[in-house]
């Protein structure tokens, strides 16, 4: 279907049916219960999933592909949401021109960085993309304050010209929209103690990302795609067998530079404003390891290590003292703070802690990621399956062996 | 064919799982928050809770100054709720809250990491309206995080009381209905901080400023640089550093080549203790320009900064919001109750969050309502005292306080690790008022009050 095997299909559905379904996968605890702390399904969250879904998508066909670890990524959703809310600004409230401009601006950008920084691989591309991204941050953050508004982030005005649009309404700055659907209404349903928020900007985005995932999944696939493989696996070869490998890893840098600007773009649909901060290199750092996080060069798994990662810095982040003595309240005094003692500094503002032990033991014990830990599980299923089928009298247990020790 | 009829197979099950969602869904509420009762966001007569949400820093640069606020916002919530000794409940002016929290709910708080940047402060914010219900929100530790949450806020519908927040841009040019700041401002430190300096150094003097590359530094520059020149002195040359920098080494050298006799630091938190540490290792303050003394000026002063710079604060002279061995009732009530519950005083910071929270509560109070809009008509021009800074007015026209202004000098015998700064002067508030339209507030409009919903 659509021009993909099968297996890539089921991937794409399930995709899809992830997406759609998000309200209600993310809230599965009742709003009353202790719980309810871990429910992710409220508009903003939902948004940054997916949004960063698409920005490691992004980086995933540069880096999953190629093997060029940019180290400075974020640069382009940096600069695709100054694009985007000087859009927003200046022409129109709708969201559509503030995205395509941003993955235009963006687009160029990464033509110009990946212009210079592909004349060397390795680390040393690393060193040079991390330069331009910090050199991006800097400028932002003070020298070019009159368009950046340095330090405080771009943001929309009460008189603002917008020529397409209004410059107020009653005295609000009118609320980005698609055609005329506002970004931020939400829907919400009630079933019994469970309550599901259908967000408009987060339907946006899961179409949008959708279709990203559904490019990137054809870029996987097409020839192009095999060619970025081959510079992964030896460059040098390939140069030699008389091919230039630098269109292709150009054509991947900028691809993945407009998807960073897409990100960047729907960043500021769903809240109008840019921050320099967006460009730094911690942002880009983040990406690299959503990416590794998830399993580099799978097409799924960037996505998930999106996920996680942005699960962990607004989930458990929020997880403060209050709320740990109310979990413990049942226990006596005295092993419920020597508890929390030992809870604390793994949650609030220790989660950096938590996410950098998971970040070890994934890339300790998974270097495939979290996609290859699924991997593994689906095939322990999968061989345990066959070997009962063995018994039964089935056969080819050997070739499914095979596969499992991949 | 038989993939032919797998595909259909799965497209009726997604066909037949999506229409009995739907089908489960009809009988329930479908509610949406345009036909919903409540005229405003998160009331909570509706959501049965009230929930307050403190976002603060809690990483980067400006963690210890959260985690103050932080203290200061327990402590305020216990207070409301008719806990602890009721601290400046006591002293406030207005008797509109009874320590029953408030309008009857007891109050809960949620509490957020800004890690002082805009996005992430954002964020948080975010989902503690989306998700945690909250009704207003506060904190901030720096203007550009202030800034944009206060932008959030308005377009969410809640009410933002800015904490730590003094560049002028706050109530000046990005100021907002919805969002109300106690704290003071640039201006306000230039306005209050000239005049001393004209008694203590004179009027003909020479200044080098050296300016942290951000939005604060610049209007902190441009506050100090026309309040000074006003009386007198002439500006050799302005000089901005960058935020990130630790060593200013460099950025002293110039200084000493040039014929400058005053040296002011724009700048904030590790910044200005790395900055001063710098200039007084170099013996600029051994130095005679000109037949008079070097000086050095820190235009805004915090205890923890002090702490930072230890004996170099010593005779320097800035400008701060409130400092706790102030002898009024309020500031003694809210010392005594901070120090019982944590063993050391508040900082300015800490003070300005908790008053902010008390102000948020008796609005809501007094307008009977937690809708936004009721309770900026509370706030606006509402005049008050016993908290600590004197008689205090809330101007309508930028959502800004009005009120004494300290200006401090770093002492030369400290007798505790907490007392670090003396009262040298506390300016009249007439001294510090000015007019909405000033120019360095000019550009900005409030616009209206936005209920959400």
């Amino acid at each position: 279907m659509l021009g993909l095997n099968k297996k890539d299909t089921t991937l794409l559905f399930i995709v899809v049916f992830m997406t759609l379904f998000a309200p209600f996968i993310l809230n599965p605890f009742p709003v009353g219960s202790q719980l309810a702390q871990f429910n992710a399904g409220y508009p903003d969250l939902m948004q940054r999933f997916v949004i960063f879904g698409i920005f490691a998508i992004g980086f995933n066909i540069l880096f999953g592909l190629t093997g060029y670890l940019s180290f400075g990524h974020a640069a382009f959703l940096g600069v695709g949401s100054y694009a985007g809310v000087w859009m927003m600004k200046l022409l129109s409230m709708n969201v559509i021109p503030a995205i395509l401009m941003s993955m235009v601006v963006a687009g160029l950008f990464s033509v110009l960085v990946g212009y210079i920084c592909l004349r060397r691989s390795g680390i040393y591309f690393s060193i040079l993309t991390l330069a331009f991204a910090q050199m991006s941050f800097s400028l932002a953050y003070s020298v070019l304050t009159p368009i950046t508004n340095g330090e405080t982030g771009l943001q929309l005005g009460l008189n603002d010209p917008r020529i397409l649009g209004v410059s107020q309404v009653e005295g609000s700055i009118p609320p980005a929209n698609l055609f005329g659907i506002a970004m931020r209404d939400s829907y919400e349903l009630t079933l019994g103690g469970w309550a599901f928020t259908f967000n408009a900007g987060y339907y946006l985005c899961a179409v949008v990302m959708i279709v990203a995932f559904y490019a990137a999944i054809r870029i996987f696939r097409s020839p192009f795609g095999l060619m970025l493989k081959a510079v992964k696996s030896n460059q040098q070869r390939m140069n030699y067998t008389g091919l230039n490998s630098k269109p292709y890893t150009f054509a991947a840098f900028v691809i993945s530079g407009v998807y960073a600007g897409l990100a960047g773009g729907l960043m500021v649909a769903m809240d109008p404003l840019a921050g320099a901060e967006r460009m730094q290199w911690t942002a880009s750092g983040e990406v690299v390891l959503m990416t590794i996080l998830g399993g580099a060069g799978t097409l799924f798994g960037p996505v998930l290590g999106a996920g996680f990662i942005k699960y962990f810095e607004n989930i458990f982040s929020k997880i403060n003292e209050n709320v740990l003595h109310q979990w413990f309240a049942a226990l006596p005094d005295s092993i419920e703070n020597v508890l929390i003692a030992v809870v604390y500094p793994f949650i609030g503002k220790g989660w950096h802690l938590t996410l950098g032990i998971m970040f070890m033991l994934v890339v300790i014990f998974l270097p495939g990621g979290i996609m290859e830990g699924i991997q593994r599980l689906v095939n322990l299923f999968k061989r345990r399956r066959t070997t009962d089928d063995e018994r039964a009298g089935g056969s080819s247990a050997l070739a499914n062996n095979a596969k499992a020790a991949e | 064919m038989s993939g032919f009829r797998g595909t259909i197979s799965r497209r009726n099950l997604l066909k037949t799982t999506a229409a009995s969602g739907i089908v489960l869904a009809t009988p329930t509420i479908f509610t949406s928050k345009a036909w919903s009762q409540s005229a405003f966001v998160n009331d909570p007569a509706k959501l049965g809770k009230l929930v307050l949400g403190f976002n603060v820093p809690q990483t980067g640069p400006y963690a210890d100054e959260g985690a103050d606020e932080l203290r200061a916002y327990q402590l305020a919530v216990e207070h409301l709720n008719g806990e602890g000794d009721g601290g400046m409940l006591n002293t406030f002016s207005s008797q509109a809250l009874e320590g029953t929290g408030i309008l009857g709910n007891k109050v809960q708080f949620v509490t957020g990491d800004t890690q002082t940047k805009s996005d992430a402060a954002r964020a948080s914010a975010k989902s503690m309206i989306e998700k945690d219900g909250a009704v207003m929100i506060t904190g901030g530790s720096s203007s550009g995080v202030a800034v944009a949450v206060q932008a959030l806020c308005q377009e969410a519908g809640v009410i933002f009381m800015a904490g730590l927040t003094h560049s002028n841009d706050t109530t000046g040019k990005d100021k907002r209905a919805n969002g109300f700041r106690h704290f003071f401002n640039s201006y306000m430190s230039g306005a209050a901080l000239a005049p001393v300096l004209n008694n203590a150094y004179g009027s003909d003097r020479k200044a080098y400023h050296l300016t942290a590359d951000y939005n604060w530094g610049y209007t902190t520059e441009e506050a100090i640089k026309s309040a000074t020149e006003a009386m007198g002195w002439e500006t050799v040359e302005t000089v901005k550093t960058p935020l990130a920098a630790t060593d200013f080494s460099a950025y002293i050298t110039p200084v000493l080549q040039s014929d400058a006799d005053v040296l002011v630091l724009n700048h904030y938190g590790g910044n200005m203790v790395n900055s001063l540490t710098n200039a007084v290792q170099f013996g600029l303050r051994d130095r005679v320009v000109n037949g008079k003394n070097f000086e050095i000026v820190v235009p805004l002063y915090s205890r923890l900064m002090a702490k930072g710079a230890g004996a170099n604060v010593k005779g320097i002279f800035g400008s701060t919001n409130w400092h706790w061995s102030l002898q009024d009732e309020g500031s003694q009530a809210f010392v005594k109750s901070f120090g019982t519950k944590y063993g050391f005083p508040p900082s300015q910071a800490a003070h300005t969050c908790y008053v902010q929270t008390l102000l948020y509560a008796d609005a809501v109070a007094r307008a009977g309502s937690f809708n936004p809009c009721a309770v900026v008509e509370a706030l606006e021009d509402f005049e008050f005292d016993g908290l600590g800074n004197g008689p205090t007015l809330y101007r309508g026209a930028d959502h800004q306080c009005f009120k004494d202004v300290l200006v401090v000098r770093g002492k030369e015998n400290p007798s505790s690790e907490f007392d670090l700064l003396e009262i040298v002067e506390v300016t009249p508030v007439d001294q510090v008022t000015y007019d909405p339209d000033h120019p360095q507030f000019a550009g900005g409009a409030l616009g209206t009050c936005n209920p959400g919903a």
